[in-house]
């Protein structure tokens, strides 16, 4: 499990840096999704594979709603390049660096302060916090946004399941993540409303 | 029959059947009737206690399990139900007289029934996860899905979001705090992540930036709902945490924290409002001091400050509902509710000017009105504790009572020889009319509240005792 662990907390580290670079809606729909698979792996060292699935099928549903919504919209927003500020990779790439540092130095308090949490599982479950500030601190608009949100509250619920098993918690968690995408998408399409006017 | 499923469950059921009605009329007398007969029933209906209806008797069980947790109301908690679905109706009723009953009464109800959720799941620090359901479905309530989304939206969606994980995380770690109270390292950590918790969902400086946003994006009267209803769950839950920590209770550290934090946003508040130039922005400053009020309250001995903070609830929502509602009829008048366009409108829509204003006194403390008697108390206990944090209130209360006379001067700086009309419609005029009655009459009979409000504090087992 150790090893599955780590492999998850790469994967992770992959995903969530993917996010942040990828400009095409197509590539952050995958990048969420595989997240997703990262967070079920790490999710399992505490919790049962019944109720850690909640969580992939919740996410996938959510990465799946976002999709949907996106591929729905006519084209290509431009406000949706314009903003992540600066747009350089090499910057967020940097900035990604720089979280992965304060991450590997932050683990060890962290983990003591996490009963039994492992470091693999408080590793992961920080990269995504981190990561997931990161991208809400860098956009404004609406699918990275709640890409953002979601990428957040990921990492706390690694985090959380180390220390919480209620079966309540884990459904409205898994709802509150529906609910994200929902008005992710929402907003989404709310967003393009201008666009598609102007179009008419 | 248990209480969750009368205050919860069924309103809950309603709301989703109130999607299916658009007419305006329709949707606001049955959406206000019903939070008013449930506010009704659960200040005279007893819980856990058998009586008799006609040959029946009848006993509301105060518990109902879901998923392996409680969702509990207890018996002290009846006046706050009645509080909280008593001022819902008020919303409700005020509906149809601001256009919005579509949106804020199926929405509205749900908001409210999760909110009474978060009061009564057990354990208590689960009410985040209600309180985050809440806010995911006030973005709905708040944006048009055929208006691009200001940044106010998106701001308040992430603010709230990040509340919930610290509010969760701090909850487990205070836990560890009680095993080991000498830990002092772990105690400042918990009381650090719950404050910051705290400070994303109640809107605390700097985070409250998006409600001057929302307050010029989006329609007035929602907004003035979510910023009644938000806060003062939210200050509720966060009183409930100091009931359940003993340690956090008794910290002198926390009373200070909690006071410079109050006296913050009185005075940020308080100085903002001032210097605004828009009705909208104003509202939203002096709503940010309100919530300081309270914050300062829970800074008091918790034997006086907890009846005040209680106090402060009912003022805050007549005079929120009251100006967002006012400030409706002016925007469907004015170009936008910038000072320049809404100029001598006094005699245009006197209701709504004057009930702006009047609404906008109460919040600043003026004798009177609703919101003097809470006030008055504050600092009068307030100035037993420190002289400094008294001036500092009379500083945030001055930068207040500034905003609300350069409203009432704009408002009333009319061309000369302009002729007085009545631009607002009989239902407008009506709700607005009875708004400042009311408070009138909780500024000159604050002990008319005090019905409700005195068996409050029972529903904490160690504040306020």
């Amino acid at each position: 499990m150790t090893v599955l662990s780590w492999f998850a907390v790469i994967l992770i580290t992959i995903t969530s840096v993917g996010l942040l670079l990828a400009r095409d809606w197509r590539w952050l729909i995958i990048f969420l999704s595989a997240q997703y698979f990262g967070m079920l792996i790490l999710t399992l060292v505490h919790w049962p594979l019944g109720m850690a699935s909640v969580k992939v099928v919740a996410g996938w549903m959510s990465a799946a709603i976002l999709g949907m919504t996106r591929s729905g919209l006519p084209r290509e927003n431009k406000s949706e390049k314009q903003s992540i500020l600066p747009r350089g990779r090499m910057f967020r790439l940097f900035a990604s660096g720089i979280v992965i540092l304060v991450v590997a130095t932050a683990t060890p308090r962290v983990d003591a302060v996490m009963a039994d949490a492992g470091y693999a599982v408080t590793t992961g479950g920080l990269i995504l916090v981190g990561m997931g500030l990161l991208h809400l601190g860098v956009t404004d608009h609406v699918m990275r946004v709640t890409i953002g949100l979601m990428t957040v509250l990921s990492g706390f619920e690694i985090l959380y399941a180390t220390v919480e098993g209620s079966i309540l918690v884990a459904a409205l968690l898994a709802v509150i993540n529906l609910g994200l995408a929902l008005v992710g998408s929402y907003l989404l399409i709310a967003s393009n409303a201008e666009i598609e006017e102007q179009e008419l | 029959m248990n209480a969750p499923i009368i205050w919860i469950v069924f309103p809950a059921l309603v709301a989703f059947l109130l999607f299916t009605i658009r007419n305006q009329r329709a949707l606001s007398i049955i959406g206000g009737t019903l939070t008013a007969l449930l506010a009704l029933a659960a200040q005279f209906i007893p819980i856990e206690e058998a009586f008799k209806l006609g040959t029946l008797s009848i006993k509301i069980d105060s518990s109902m399990a879901v998923l392996g947790r409680v969702l509990q109301i207890r018996p002290t908690e009846g006046s706050l139900l009645a509080i909280i679905y008593g001022v819902t109706a008020l919303w409700f009723f005020g509906a149809e007289a601001s256009k919005t009953a579509p949106r804020i009464v199926p929405f509205g109800l749900l908001i409210t029934t999760l909110m009474v959720a978060s009061i009564a799941v057990e354990p208590f620090l689960f009410a985040a996860l209600f309180i985050e359901l809440a806010v995911l479905l006030a973005v709905p309530l708040l944006t048009n899905i055929n208006h691009p989304p200001g940044h106010g939206v998106v701001r308040f969606l992430i603010y709230q979001t990040l509340a919930m994980p610290f509010i969760l995380f701090s909850g487990w770690l205070l836990s560890g705090v009680e095993a080991s109270p000498g830990d002092i390292a772990l105690a400042t950590q918990s009381a650090s992540i719950l404050g910051l918790g705290f400070a994303f969902l109640l809107a605390i400086f700097p985070f409250y930036n998006w409600i001057p946003m929302l307050m010029e994006e989006t329609p007035p009267f929602i907004v003035g709902f979510l910023l009644w209803i938000i806060p003062t769950i939210t200050l509720i839950f966060g009183a409930g945490f100091l009931d359940r920590y003993s340690w956090l209770r008794t910290s002198p550290q926390l009373a200070t924290t909690l006071q410079y934090t109050g006296l913050l946003m009185i005075v940020t508040g308080g100085l903002w409002a001032a210097t605004q130039r828009h009705l909208g922005r104003i509202m939203a400053y002096s709503s940010i001091a309100e919530t300081g009020f309270s914050i300062l309250a829970l800074s008091l001995d918790p034997r006086i400050g907890i009846p005040i903070l209680f106090l402060l609830i009912p003022a805050r929502a007549l005079g929120l509902a009251v100006w967002s509602l006012a400030l409706t009829v002016i925007k469907d008048q004015a170009e936008s509710l910038r000072f320049n366009a809404v100029r001598g409108m006094l005699r245009n829509i006197p209701f709504a000017s004057t009930a702006l204003i009047l609404a906008s006194l109460s919040t600043s403390a003026f004798p009177l009105l609703a919101g003097f008697p809470a006030r008055l108390a504050l600092w009068e206990n307030l100035s037993h504790v420190s002289l400094t944090a008294a001036l500092w209130l009379g500083i945030g209360i001055i930068g207040l009572l500034i905003s609300s006379f350069r409203t009432m001067a704009v408002l009333s700086m009319a061309e000369e020889y302009t002729s007085w009309e009545l631009s607002e419609d009989w239902l407008q005029s009506i709700m607005l009319g009875l708004g400042m009655i009311g408070l009138f009459i909780l500024g000159l009979f604050p002990q008319f509240i005090q019905y409700f409000l005195a068996d409050l504090p029972a529903m904490f087992d160690h504040l306020g005792r």
